[in-house]
């Protein structure tokens, strides 16, 4: 079997708080960036080398293992214009790709549309999180959204596993679809046994796999987990999407050892979620792409780093053409964004507009709300 | 007592406020359906959250800077203002005077804009427009911060108009020219928030309304075939005293407290489902000069709000479904930890209190349910509902024992679960899976402490699966 024939399927971690993009590709050689972090700049002799100019964190090594291998995208100088500092909002416009004016309808939640437009698949989106992620929000797309894959399901309060059988047939029957109910009556029938379904097939998930490969026990890992469970068990999902937890990135205070402890734990689960994926001869067909709403100021503020604009995103994955892409944006001081901060060089709306056309096969543009120019790090073939 | 009184009170006490446990269904019911309204109606003479207490547990709550202080803060309100009705309103009003956190970015001000709903929401509707256009937190979210004599930004200007007064149009005439909006946005200019005070090292400060006479507008303009000098509060004068005004707000305190209408948008082409209401709404805001209070009060005492066609009419929100179950079931009724954790369920099932997500608001009736969603309002209320260590519930499976001193029957045992949870009625089809589901455990007996254990066990897994109905996701 061919696995580059199966469908093509995108995973997506948002690094959520603001990922301080200085702290994460060190530009380890410019004299700049030192005198702006006399508390946290990572030492010249502890960062691991890409080129002559950038490093990976040092606590990036597992993502450094894809590097070398030519499996790991990094995109530079990662924003939009006029940046806002809100992470509502500003996460707000990477999920609606509105940065003028204020979107309801999610980049992903078009995607699921696209690729699923009658709904025939109830899972061809999956969030991993509690509360689903405007990305992934649109009118009349159902997008399961998992708080924990383990005990995924309707009436999960019910003991006994006879007991909550039972009450599950009850559910099943009570929400079977009715005809000449009223509008709304039959909508939310429909919608519960959407939800009911869902959940049958989702719930199978975890019996279904096995593997060799462990994640962390962190929130990160378990997700990580849970999507290449969700895509090995083969239920046909394109779209699965997962967060970290809320606002972890957010590095005001104490940034060295925070900073270092998410990244510890997510190139590990990445490297376990790339491994497991490979082990199961399934990773083909994955693309998975990281971000973070936007990156932090430049110089320190003597414990950590407030809110930034552009910051380094990345893409993993087989048909990834390994690399750096886009140009680092300056910190000399006349070349910043107002307010001390490194300005975007490259509209993420150009990453989304490759993943879509190259990666799923969709016009991007009624997507991502216009022409983006592509950034080329897929092999086309 | 009649039950017919007791399922009367049971739909003014969840319209009117978030629910009540049956205990306190019953006793409004025996102090009569006007009293209650009455009480409702001014809560100035009821007690209310007991501030002092509150602050020795909880001292975050001292004007909280957290987003999330003060949304927890507001949810405990729901579930424990006394004075419900004030809190009711406080929802109302954030649902059609929308800003939000992700915007203002100051969860500070967010709170103080929803006290401000809370203790101004029921008096004049022109006094309530002139604090909402004074509000520091609006004034920053729909941009007249933005907004100088000699550029002027329109996006306050036009909402006022569509969004917080006039609407679009009614009776299929439009109720305004898009001249009118620039005069208004003109008459605003110069409404601005004094320049804040820096927050480190003490904080932030609250933000201040300003005035700056030397950047507003005072040129000739016509608003609404009016011409002179306006200021905002001269259009304020107009708009208070516009019919289509009073329309709007009428339309909206039925589509919030009566029966689900179709979304905003629609009002211009498509009249009210009840016209003689709205009408009569439209009557009392006149004749009392623009009183929220008195519109109320022909809301809740008339035949349209009491009948029975319109009860269970409604989705529930998420933030109904939340604390009207806290209230049902007699949780986080005292000060105590956890209570963060449910203020975050209503994010959960779509509603980001404090972040709705545009100045429109959130889309609410039958959208307010999707295949996410509903998983979690359906969990979130069975596991509940389920708990029969809860005060609200145990005291719902006490009533059930002492019903009946002879064994229940399936039919008897769900008639009086749903009973007890509403009164609720549902589908015949949905009222014969559960007596199917009954009927696997029997009759219900409970006069040994076995049989007592097995019922109680019995009645919290009908609960559950009365929380899983589609009837239960309305209010």
């Amino acid at each position: 079997m061919v696995s580059t024939k199966k469908d093509r399927v995108l995973a997506v971690l948002s690094l959520s708080g603001g990922n301080d993009g200085l702290n994460t590709i060190v530009p380890y050689t410019n004299g700049m960036y030192r005198d702006a972090r006399p508390t946290i700049a990572i030492p010249e002799n502890q960062v691991i080398p890409l080129n002559d100019q950038l490093g990976l964190h040092p606590t990036m090594a597992p993502l450094k293992k894809f590097w070398d291998e030519g499996k790991l995208a990094i995109f530079l100088g990662v924003g939009y214009p006029t940046p806002s500092y809100s992470h509502f909002r500003s996460m707000d416009i990477w999920h609606t790709c509105e940065p003028e004016k204020i979107g309801t309808e999610g980049w992903l939640g078009r995607v699921i549309k696209d690729l699923d437009p009658k709904s025939d698949n109830v899972l061809t989106g999956v969030n991993f999180g509690r509360g689903l992620p405007r990305a992934l929000a649109k009118d009349g797309v159902p997008v399961a959204s998992v708080g924990n894959l383990e005990t995924y399901g309707l009436l999960t309060g019910i003991d006994g596993e006879e007991q909550r059988g039972e009450a599950l047939e009850v559910f099943g029957r009570m929400y079977s679809p009715t005809v000449g109910r009223n509008m709304v009556m039959d909508y939310i029938h429909r919608t519960g046994s959407d939800a009911l379904k869902g959940a049958d097939i989702l719930s199978t998930a975890p019996g279904l796999y096995s593997s060799n490969v462990e994640y962390s026990s962190s929130v990160v890992g378990g997700y990580m987990k849970n999507i290449a469970q969700t895509h090995l068990a083969g239920f046909g999902s394109r779209v699965l999407y997962t967060t970290s937890p809320y606002n972890s990135f957010d590095s005001h205070a104490n940034q060295a050892s925070a900073h270092a402890a998410l990244w510890t734990d997510v190139s590990r689960n990445v490297d376990s979620f790339v491994e497991d994926l490979r082990e199961h001869n399934a990773n083909e067909n994955v693309l998975l792409f990281m971000f973070s709403e936007f990156g932090r100021r430049i110089t320190d503020n003597g414990s950590g780093t407030d809110h930034g604009a552009a910051s380094v995103a990345f893409a993993v994955g087989d048909h990834v053409k390994g690399g750096i892409y886009g140009v680092y944006p300056s910190l000399e001081p006349g070349k910043q964004e107002e307010g001390g901060n490194l300005k975007f060089s490259m509209d993420f709306r150009s990453v989304y507009t490759t993943i879509l056309e190259d990666w799923m096969g969709l016009d991007a543009k009624p997507i991502v709300n216009g022409n983006f120019e592509k950034v080329k790090f897929l092999q086309t073939a | 007592m009649d039950n017919q009184d007791i399922a009367l009170m049971a739909h003014l006490l969840r319209r009117a406020g978030f629910g009540a446990s049956r205990d306190e269904i019953e006793a409004k019911a025996a102090q009569g359906y006007q009293a209650t309204v009455e009480e409702l109606l001014n809560p100035e003479g009821q007690p209310g959250v007991e501030e002092d207490l509150l602050m020795r547990y909880q001292p975050a709550y001292n004007e909280p800077a957290a987003i999330e202080t003060n949304v927890q803060q507001w949810v405990y309100y729901m579930i424990n203002n006394p004075r419900q009705l004030q809190e009711k309103m406080a929802l109302f009003w954030h649902m059609i005077f929308c800003a939000g956190h992700s915007k203002i970015d100051s969860g500070q001000e967010m709170g103080v804009m929803i006290r401000m709903f809370r203790e101004h929401g029921m008096g004049n509707f022109k006094e309530l427009l002139k604090r909402l256009s004074t509000s520091p937190g609006m004034v920053y979210y729909l941009d007249n911060s933005e907004s100088h004599k000699t550029a002027v930004n329109e996006n306050y200007g036009r909402e006022l108009l569509e969004l917080f007064s006039m609407g679009v149009g009614k009776d299929d005439a439009f109720n305004y020219s898009e001249d009118d909006v620039k005069a208004c946005a003109r008459a605003f200019t110069g409404w601005n928030i004094a320049p804040a005070f820096p927050p480190f090292p003490y904080g932030r400060s609250p933000w201040e309304f300003r005035f700056d006479p030397t950047d507003h507008d005072d040129s000739e303009k016509s608003f609404l075939g009016n011409v002179g000098h306006w200021n905002g509060d001269d259009v304020l004068d107009m708009l208070a005293s516009q019919p289509a005004t009073a329309r709007f707000v009428a339309r909206h305190l039925y589509n919030f407290f009566v029966a689900d209408e179709v979304p905003v948008p629609s009002w211009r082409l498509v009249p009210p489902k009840d016209t003689k209401a709205i009408a009569d709404m439209e009557k009392a805001y006149f004749d009392s000069h623009y009183d929220i209070r008195a519109m109320l009060k022909v809301l809740f005492n008339s035949s349209f709000f009491k009948s029975e066609a319109v009860r269970y009419a409604k989705v529930k929100s998420p933030a109904e479904m939340v604390a009207g179950l806290m209230r049902m079931v007699g949780e986080h009724r005292e000060i105590k930890p956890g209570i963060f954790e449910i203020s975050q369920e209503p994010k959960y099932m779509g509603m980001d209190l404090m972040n709705p997500p545009t100045v429109e608001g959130w889309h609410t009736g039958h959208e307010w349910i999707d295949s996410g969603t509903l998983v979690e309002r359906i969990n979130f209320a069975a596991q509940h509902l389920g708990n029969t260590q809860l005060p609200g519930v145990k005291s719902m499976v006490d009533r059930l024992m002492a019903s009946r001193s002879a064994p229940l029957s399936p039919e008897q045992f769900v008639d009086g679960c749903l009973d007890l949870v509403g009164p609720l009625d549902v589908a015949a089809e949905t009222h014969r899976e559960l007596v199917n589901h009954a009927q696997r455990g029997g009759e219900a007996k409970h006069r040994t402490a076995a049989e007592k254990t097995d019922f109680t066990r019995r009645a919290g897994e009908m609960f559950q699966m009365i929380a899983a109905t589609a009837e239960f996701q309305f209010a």
